[in-house]
C-alpha cells in the first residue's frame, strides 16, 4: 500500500514549513530514518526523515513551497509495489500514518540529535577528513552531493580545486590576497547562516535608526536592594533584560504596528508577541524565543530566559525555541557598549537593543545630578514605520523603565 | 589472434602444453577416450596416448594421490575434478599432503600438480554441480588458487600452473565455458600467478571480482558509464591465493570506495579477506562503507530456476550495488 509522508509538525507551535531542499527525486530508493527531505522553518532547517523503506513515487511539493502541517508532501511506494491508480484509496491511508513522521521528528528534536542541532547529521568518512586535514578546508563549508546532503570525497577534491583555481587567479601581490602571517578561518554553518540572514536583512529592509536615553536609577536601587535575595529564592540572577522585556512588551500592546512583517503587498500585524532574545553562543549567536511574553510576569520572563540562554549554550534548542519570533531585543550593553545600530531580525519590523548602564551627571530641573542611565536603540523597517510612532513607542518603553522601583509587581 | 571461448581456451593450451613437453600429464574421471564431461580434453586422448591422458575411477582422493606420486616421480600432472562439488574427498590430499609438502620438507620438495576444478552455478545444475568452494582452500598457506575467466588469462595461467613448482587449484567457472569468448595468444603466453588485473579502469569506486560475477561487473559499468556516467574500475583478481593486495589497495586509494562482488557465499568468502585489507590498509581513503555482493549463506545452490536466481548474484544486483555504492 503506499505510504503517504506529511509535512511533519517540527515544533509544538509550528503550523507550516517550507520545502528546503528534496534530498531524493521521484524514483530513488529511500530507507528507514534516511534524511527526505528539508524543512526549513524560522530558524532552523532540519532534515526530516523517511518513516518507511521504499521508493519515492511523487514529490507533492516544490522546494521553496510553504506546506501546512499534516498536508502529504511524498508517496512512497515499497519495493516493486506498483504505482496506484489516482484517486483510490489514499485518504484512509493518510489517516492511518499522519502522526507517525510527526511523532519521529519531535522525538528527535527533543532527544537534541535531530534537526534542531544541525542539518548535517552525516560523520565525516575518512577520506574526507583527510583531505581536510591535508587541504585546510572545513567539511562544513563544502556543499555535499552524497546520499542525503552527505560531503564525499569528490565533494572535497572539488573544493580543494576551487580554492586552488581562486587562489591562482587572484592576483598575487597588492590585491587582498592572503599574506604569509593570514590566518584563514573556515566558514561554519553557523556563521554561513548568520551571514546570509544579515545581508538579506540588509539589502531588503531599509534601515532607519533612533535612541533614546532612559534613567534607570531607580530600577537599579531596587534591583541592587533584592538581586541577592532573588539569587537565593529563584537560583538564578536577575539581570536587566527582563524588565527591559516586560516595558518593550507592555509598549508593543500599546503601538502593535511595531509588532508586524511587510508582506510586499500588505503588512501583518502580529496578534501574538513572542520576543526573540540574541544570546551570543560559541560561534555565533542565536535568538531563542520567549512566547507569549505579554503574558508573563517580570519574574516568568527572567526565568525562561536564563534557561534559553541555557540551553542555547548548551546546543540543545529545539526547533520551537527558536521559530515565531515578532520582534528581537539584544542585550548588546553586556558587552559594554553605549550605542549600536542592530541589523532587524528578517522579517520582523523593528529591533531593539539595550545598552549598558552608566552613571552620568545629568540634567535634572535646573540642577545636575549622577543618575543611571542607559541607551535604547531601535533599528526599524522604514516600509513599515515611521519615526513618529517609533518615537512614541520608545517614549512608552522610557516611561515604563524609569517608573520601575519596589512598588512594580515582580510576580 | 583467434578468438576462442574458455572452454576451447582450456583445451588448446593442454594441447600445446602436451605438445611442447612429454612431462605434462592429465588424468581424471573421463578425461581419456570419453574427452571430458565438458569436453575440455576432448582429442587428447587420440594425440598423446593412454600413458598421458588418463582415465581414473571415481576416486577423488586416489586423483590428487595419484598426482601427487607421479610429480615426485619428475612429471608434471594436471588432475581434473569433474565438478568442485566433488573435491571434498581430495581434501585431505590436497590440505594435508600437497600444500605441506615444501613447508615439511624444509624447502627441499615441491608439488607440481594442478587440480582443474570446473565450478559454479548459474548453469542449472542444482546442489551437487553448482558449488563454489574456493573458500575451503583459500585459508590454506601452500596452496595457490587461480581463476581465471577469459581465454588469455586461462591460457596464460594455466601454462604458468603447470610450471609451477607447487600445487595450483585452477577454478573454472561452468557458465564461463561457452558464454565468454576472447582473443586467444598464439604460442608462448604465461601470466604471472599472483598479479590481479584491471580490467577497467575507473574513478568513481572499486569493483573487486573474478568469475562470472567479475563479467556481471564489468557489462554493469559499461552501462552505467553510458547511463550514469559513473566510472567504475573494476579489478579482476584472478589469483585468489597469494592475493594482490597491492592493487586493490592501490585502486581503493584512488576512489575512496569498494565493492566486492563474488558468487561463493558471503560468510568467510574471499570478499570478506578484501574486505578486511582494505579496512587495514587504506582506512583512511575510504569514503563510504565497504560492500560485499555474494551469494547467500544457504548450503547449496537449489535446483528450481527461480530459487537459483534468488541464491546467486546477478548483473542487474551488480548494477544496483555499483549504483548504491556511487551516490553514496
Amino acid at each position: 500500500m503506499p505510504k503517504e509522508i506529511v509535512m511533519p509538525k517540527l515544533g509544538e507551535s509550528v503550523v507550516e514549513g517550507v520545502i528546503g531542499r528534496w534530498l531524493k527525486a521521484e524514483g530513488d530508493f529511500v530507507d528507514v530514518d534516511e534524511p527526505l527531505v528539508e524543512v526549513d522553518t524560522d530558524k532552523v532547517n532540519a532534515e526530516v526523515p523517511s518513516p518507511y523503506r521504499g521508493v519515492v513515487h511523487r514529490l507533492l511539493a516544490r522546494e521553496g513551497e510553504t506546506v501546512a502541517v499534516g498536508q502529504v508532501i511524498a508517496i512512497i511506494l515499497e519495493e516493486g509495489e506498483a504505482a496506484p491508480e489516482a484517486g483510490g484509496e489514499q485518504p484512509a491511508a493518510a489517516a492511518q500514518v499522519a502522526g507517525e513522521p510527526r511523532a519521529a521528528a519531535r522525538e528527535e528534536a527533543l532527544n537534541g540529535a535531530g534537526p534542531a542541532r544541525s542539518r548535517s547529521p552525516h560523520a565525516y568518512s575518512p577520506a574526507v577528513r583527510r583531505l581536510a586535514a591535508e587541504s585546510g578546508i572545513d567539511p562544513a563549508t563544502v556543499v555535499g552531493t552524497g546520499r542525503g546532503g552527505r560531503v564525499s570525497k569528490k565533494d572535497m577534491e572539488r573544493a580543494i580545486a576551487d580554492a586552488g583555481a581562486r587562489a591562482k587567479a587572484a592576483p598575487p601581490a597588492p590585491a587582498p590576497g592572503l599574506l604569509d602571517a593570514d590566518e584563514v578561518v573556515p566558514i561554519t554553518r553557523m556563521r554561513r547562516t548568520i551571514a546570509e540572514r544579515m545581508v538579506q536583512s540588509k539589502r531588503t529592509v531599509p534601515h532607519a535608526w533612533t535612541m533614546v536615553e532612559v534613567d534607570v536609577t531607580r530600577l537599579v536601587e531596587w534591583r541592587e536592594s533584592i538581586k541577592e535575595e532573588f539569587r537565593r529564592r529563584e537560583g538564578f540572577n536577575l539581570t536587566y533584560l527582563p524588565f527591559v522585556v516586560k516595558a518593550a512588551v507592555e509598549a508593543l500592546r500599546e503601538y502593535p504596528i511595531l509588532n508586524s512583517t511587510w508582506e510586499e503587498d500588505r503588512i501583518v500585524i502580529k496578534r501574538r508577541i513572542n520576543i526573540g532574545i540574541a544570546v551570543d553562543v560559541d560561534d555565533g549567536i542565536i535568538v531563542p524565543v520567549i512566547r507569549d511574553a505579554d503574558q508573563k510576569s517580570i519574574v516568568g520572563i527572567a526565568r525562561e530566559i536564563a534557561d534559553l540562554a541555557a540551553r542555547a549554550r548548551a546546543g540543545t534548542l529545539t526547533p520551537d525555541d527558536v521559530a515565531g519570533g515578532t520582534f528581537t531585543i539584544n542585550n548588546t550593553g553586556a558587552f559594554g557598549s553605549i550605542l549600536s545600530a542592530p541589523i532587524i531580525n528578517y522579517p520582523q519590523a523593528a529591533i531593539l537593543s539595550m545598552e549598558t548602564i552608566t552613571k552620568r551627571p545629568v540634567v535634572v530641573g535646573d540642577a545636575i545630578a549622577i543618575r543611571s542611565m542607559m541607551n535604547l536603540c531601535m533599528s526599524l523597517d522604514h516600509r513599515v514605520l515611521d519615526g513618529a510612532v517609533c518615537g512614541r513607542f520608545l517614549r512608552s518603553v522610557k516611561r515604563r523603565l524609569e517608573s520601575y522601583d519596589a512598588n512594580t509587581p515582580l510576580y | 589472434m583467434a578468438v576462442k571461448n574458455v572452454l576451447e581456451a582450456v583445451r588448446d593450451t593442454l594441447f600445446e602444453a602436451m605438445g611442447r613437453d612429454q612431462r605434462v600429464m592429465v588424468l581424471g574421471e573421463d578425461v581419456g577416450r570419453h574427452g571430458g564431461v565438458f569436453n575440455a580434453t576432448q582429442g587428447l586422448y587420440e594425440a598423446f596416448g593412454e600413458d598421458r591422458v588418463v582415465d581414473t575411477p571415481l576416486a577423488e582422493s586416489s586423483i590428487v594421490g595419484i598426482a601427487i606420486g607421479a610429480a615426485f616421480g619428475g612429471l608434471l600432472p594436471v588432475a581434473e575434478i569433474q565438478f568442485a562439488d566433488f573435491i571434498h574427498p581430495a581434501v585431505d590430499q590436497i590440505i594435508n599432503e600437497a600444500a605441506k609438502i615444501r613447508y615439511r620438507s624444509n624447502g627441499d620438495f615441491g608439488c607440481p600438480i594442478v587440480i582443474r576444478v570446473p565450478y559454479g552455478g548459474g548453469v542449472h545444475g542444482g546442489l551437487y554441480h553448482s558449488q563454489s568452494v574456493e573458500a575451503l582452500f583459500f585459508s590454506t598457506p601452500g596452496l595457490k588458487i587461480v581463476a581465471p575467466t577469459t581465454p588469455a588469462d586461462v591460457k596464460g595461467l594455466l601454462l604458468a600452473a603447470i610450471y609451477d613448482p607447487d600445487p595450483v587449484i585452477f577454478l573454472e567457472h561452468k557458465a564461463s565455458y561457452r558464454a565468454i569468448k576472447g582473443e586467444y595468444p598464439e604460442g608462448e603466453f604465461v601470466l604471472p600467478i599472483g598479479p590481479a588485473d584491471v580490467k577497467r579502469a575507473g574513478t568513481d569506486l572499486t569493483v573487486v571480482s573474478y568469475g562470472m560475477t567479475m563479467h556481471y561487473a564489468l557489462q554493469a559499468a559499461e552501462e552505467l558509464s553510458r547511463e550514469e556516467g559513473i566510472e567504475a574500475e573494476v579489478i579482476d583478481l584472478r589469483t585468489l591465493l597469494p592475493l594482490d593486495r597491492r592493487t586493490i589497495v592501490d585502486s581503493v586509494k584512488k576512489t575512496g570506495k569498494l565493492l566486492v562482488v563474488h558468487e561463493d557465499n558471503l560468510t568467510g568468502g574471499v570478499g570478506a579477506e578484501v574486505a578486511a585489507t582494505v579496512a587495514d590498509e587504506a582506512f583512511m581513503y575510504l569514503d563510504a562503507p565497504i560492500r560485499r555482493l555474494a551469494a547467500l549463506d544457504v548450503p547449496s545452490t537449489p535446483y528450481h530456476p527461480a530459487l537459483e536466481r534468488a541464491m546467486l548474484p546477478s548483473k542487474a544486483q551488480v548494477k544496483e550495488a555499483i549504483l548504491e555504492l556511487a551516490r553514496y
